[in-house]
């Protein structure tokens, strides 16, 4: 490594890592991931079915005594008819159920809602009337015993799996192999896309403000590009490795607390066994290596293709088309990678992770589930291998893109640059 | 002659255009040397080659008696045209870093560059940032980053733009104090007034060619062209009358502030000063004689004009 490379890459990164959006953006992202993990369900309970007053006129006479309230739902006996349950405002809906509703349930329940209902409500209406009317046609059969025999039938099962094709038989969770799948696919498409276009707008900036002349007297502008690719990359290594320490902090501290306390609930077994391997360190160390391994081939892969745009283009706007040549196969390898953490043996799924476009992607999406040992490691070859071939190519537009100003070049003059003396 | 820097029949070629066309020159050791040429000439690829930042498709680059390389670059010192700082980065830290990108320690570099500041009267500048200074201002730091490292050969690409008269009048000073100390300049400009007043040679290009090269004051008096400029105490009728067909192209400058009466004329034969000067000491009072040297700003256009012209006619198949 030469030493201008070295105050480059100082520069790239001490300049970064200083700012106060590194620090603020490593100390929030977390927060905002747990959040977006945390938001769904939260949203779900606070937008559950809104307060609801419900008039019940039951000609059958034996279901408004069985309904129950439940949180927002509140059902009230009406003994009038239609027409005065709608002139009264204090009930939002009015529920109507026919003479023979038991012997013929459809056609004779209906509801008028004032507004449009939530879908909760009729789903909830749905299922009190379903359960009424099951044990009342249950009933009607007039066996003895039955309420205790039914409670005796009652079954919950819960699957242990076990792999046979590894050496040692361990217990896998197919759900944790999917979450940490697709947590650590997101993990890499994120710091790829964000730190790839980092590379990039950068480089564009140093063209337009026309550092790049003076940096260029002294140094190679191969040197530039790599100063400026590694420097980033650092920036995303050493923003991984707080994130990195953070969980580890919180699975030392907050893990074998969350696992005997799973396990003193019952009936919870497969979430027992899922945060025992969480627990597993061999298998998370092993995660977590190919996870850092793909996070810098895939980075280096894809940044070294933003490097290149960023010295063809003099402005944002410009390269906007020209970004296509990038983010098209991002997305591509995120979508496969959605399918493959159902199918992580498929032949898409295992080609794809070969081919250096989408195997960061696709190879971390695919590795928990547990594959093949060679899988992986011939994967991170074809990448790195690619990637020196990439490199090249992109030294070579980039020495040329940086002194271009004006037009924005099309695919073909890009191919000439590579040919340049 | 000791030549810091040679150029051997360069050419470089891009998809749509011929940069350089064979172009030769010779830099001498220490001398100030311009490097004129209208826009889009081939001037900045030229200085690019120099600097080892492009490859020419043809021909070589002599520095310091060997072929050009990639290390030499730590003896070059070059001032871009176009040139910027990093914005966000503060003057003090990006001085340091250009420096050591040249292959200065830190501390040496930090020494040197407190000396520069202090003798430029910019050191309360250190701890701001870039944004915060003026054009001018971010000139001067990549003035001082380009001369720090005390390199053999300056490149200096239009390196007054931007100053007001006393900033410009400083930085010429130290550049002369750069080459009184060793170094040699080449100086690329379209401002003419200030080749004439640093430069001793110049090459001109033009289309990609180099259409002339020459030391500054023979080339003025090569292109004079015997044009002279006489002042005396008379009459211009009388004076013309007298000087009918022994000279060409006279012209009435007028009187000046003291009543004294100006024509320029250019002579048939260099030879004839003496039989001119006769026959108008018979017939006015000579009060002045002086031959008018064209500036470079004229030889520049007649030059350029005269090669354009060459060119434009199609040539012969």
């Amino acid at each position: 490594m030469t030493s201008a490379l070295k105050i480059i890459i100082a520069r790239e990164y001490l300049e970064r890592v200083k700012r106060k959006s590194f620090i603020i953006s490593t100390i929030l992202m977390p927060i905002l991931m747990l959040g977006m993990m945390v938001a769904p369900t939260l949203i779900a309970i606070m937008s559950g079915p809104e307060e609801r007053v419900i008039a019940v006129i039951d000609d059958s006479g034996v279901i408004a005594p069985t309904l129950q309230n439940e949180g927002e739902i509140t059902f009230r006996q009406f003994g009038g008819d239609m027409a005065s349950a709608k002139a009264n405002e204090d009930y939002d809906a009015i529920l109507v159920i026919g003479r023979d509703v038991v012997s013929q349930p459809k056609g004779n329940v209906s509801l008028y809602t004032r507004g449009a209902p939530s879908i909760q409500t009729e789903d909830y209406i749905e299922s009190q009337l379903d359960r009424t009317i099951e044990n009342l046609r249950i009933k009607q059969y007039d066996i003895a015993n039955l309420s205790q025999i039914l409670e005796e039938v009652k079954v919950d099962v819960a699957l242990d799996t076990f792999r046979i094709d590894k050496e040692e038989e361990s217990a896998t969770s197919s759900i944790l192999s999917y979450i940490l799948g697709t947590v650590t696919m997101f993990i890499l498409y994120m710091f790829i896309l964000l730190y790839g276009q980092m590379v990039m707008t950068s480089i564009i900036e140093e063209k337009n403000n026309r550092v790049l002349e003076l940096v260029v007297s002294s140094v190679k502008p191969n040197d530039l590009m790599m100063g400026k690719i590694m420097g980033i990359g650092l920036v995303a290594i050493t923003q991984i490795m707080i994130w990195a320490v953070l969980l580890i902090a919180c699975s030392i501290w907050v893990m074998p607390g969350l696992i005997s306390a799973a396990s003193a609930t019952e009936g919870n077994e497969g979430m027992a066994s899922a945060l025992a391997q969480l627990g597993d360190t061999g298998f998370m160390i092993n995660l977590l290596v190919y996870l850092v391994l793909f996070l810098i081939g895939g980075y280096l892969f894809y940044s070294s293709i933003y490097a290149a745009i960023g010295s063809a283009v003099d402005n944002i706007q410009d390269a906007s088309q020209l970004q296509s040549i990038a983010i098209v196969p991002i997305i591509l390898a995120l979508i496969i990678s959605m399918t493959v953490v159902n199918d992580p043996n498929s032949s898409l799924a295992v080609w794809t992770s070969m081919i250096p476009f989408t195997s960061p992607m696709v190879m971390m999406a695919r590795l928990p589930f547990g594959i093949p040992a060679w899988q992986p490691l011939v994967s991170i070859v074809i990448l790195a291998i690619s990637f020196f071939g990439l490199i090249w190519i992109a030294a070579k537009i980039y020495r040329v893109g940086i002194f271009m100003y004006g037009k924005k070049p099309t695919y073909m003059e890009l191919v000439r640059w590579i040919k340049y003396k | 002659m000791d030549n810091i820097l040679e150029v051997k029949h360069v050419s470089k070629a891009f998809t749509n255009h011929v940069a350089l066309d064979d172009v030769s020159l010779s830099v001498p050791r220490g001398k100030v040397y311009g490097l004129l040429g209208p826009n889009g000439a081939g001037k900045t690829t030229l200085i690019r080659i120099i600097n080892h930042i492009t490859a020419p498709d043809s021909g070589e680059v002599w520095f310091n008696g060997h072929q050009l390389t990639g290390a030499d670059v730590a003896n070059i010192g070059y001032l871009p045209e176009e040139r910027g700082l990093y914005k966000k980065m503060k003057v003090g830290d990006q001085a340091i870093f250009f420096a050591r990108l040249k292959g200065l320690s830190k501390n040496d570099a930090t020494r040197a560059l407190k000396e520069w500041f202090e003798r430029l009267e910019i050191s309360s500048w250190w701890n701001k940032k870039v944004e915060e200074l003026s054009k001018g201002m971010a000139q001067k730091i990549q003035f001082i980053v380009t001369v720090l490292h005390r390199p053999e050969l300056l490149i200096f690409d239009e390196p007054f733009s931007g100053f007001d008269p006393i900033n410009a009048n400083v930085l010429k000073r130290e550049i002369l104090k750069l080459r009184d100390e060793g170094a040699t300049v080449i100086f690329s400009t379209h401002n003419m007034a200030s080749v004439e007043e640093l430069c001793d040679n110049i090459t001109l290009i033009n289309k990609s060619h180099n259409i002339l090269t020459g030391g500054v004051a023979d080339l003025r008096r090569q292109f004079s062209g015997n044009t002279f400029e006489l002042g005396f105490n008379g009459d211009f009728d009388t004076f013309a009358t007298a000087m009918d067909g022994k000279v060409t192209g006279l012209t009435d400058m007028g009187p000046d502030r003291d009543g004294i009466e100006h024509v320029q004329f250019s002579l048939i034969s260099p030879d004839d000063t003496r039989t001119v000067l006769a026959t108008a000491n018979s017939a006015i009072e000579i009060r002045s004689f002086n031959p008018v040297l064209p500036s470079m700003d004229e030889i520049f256009i007649r030059t350029v004009n005269a090669s354009n012209q060459q060119t434009s006619t199609p040539p012969a198949l």
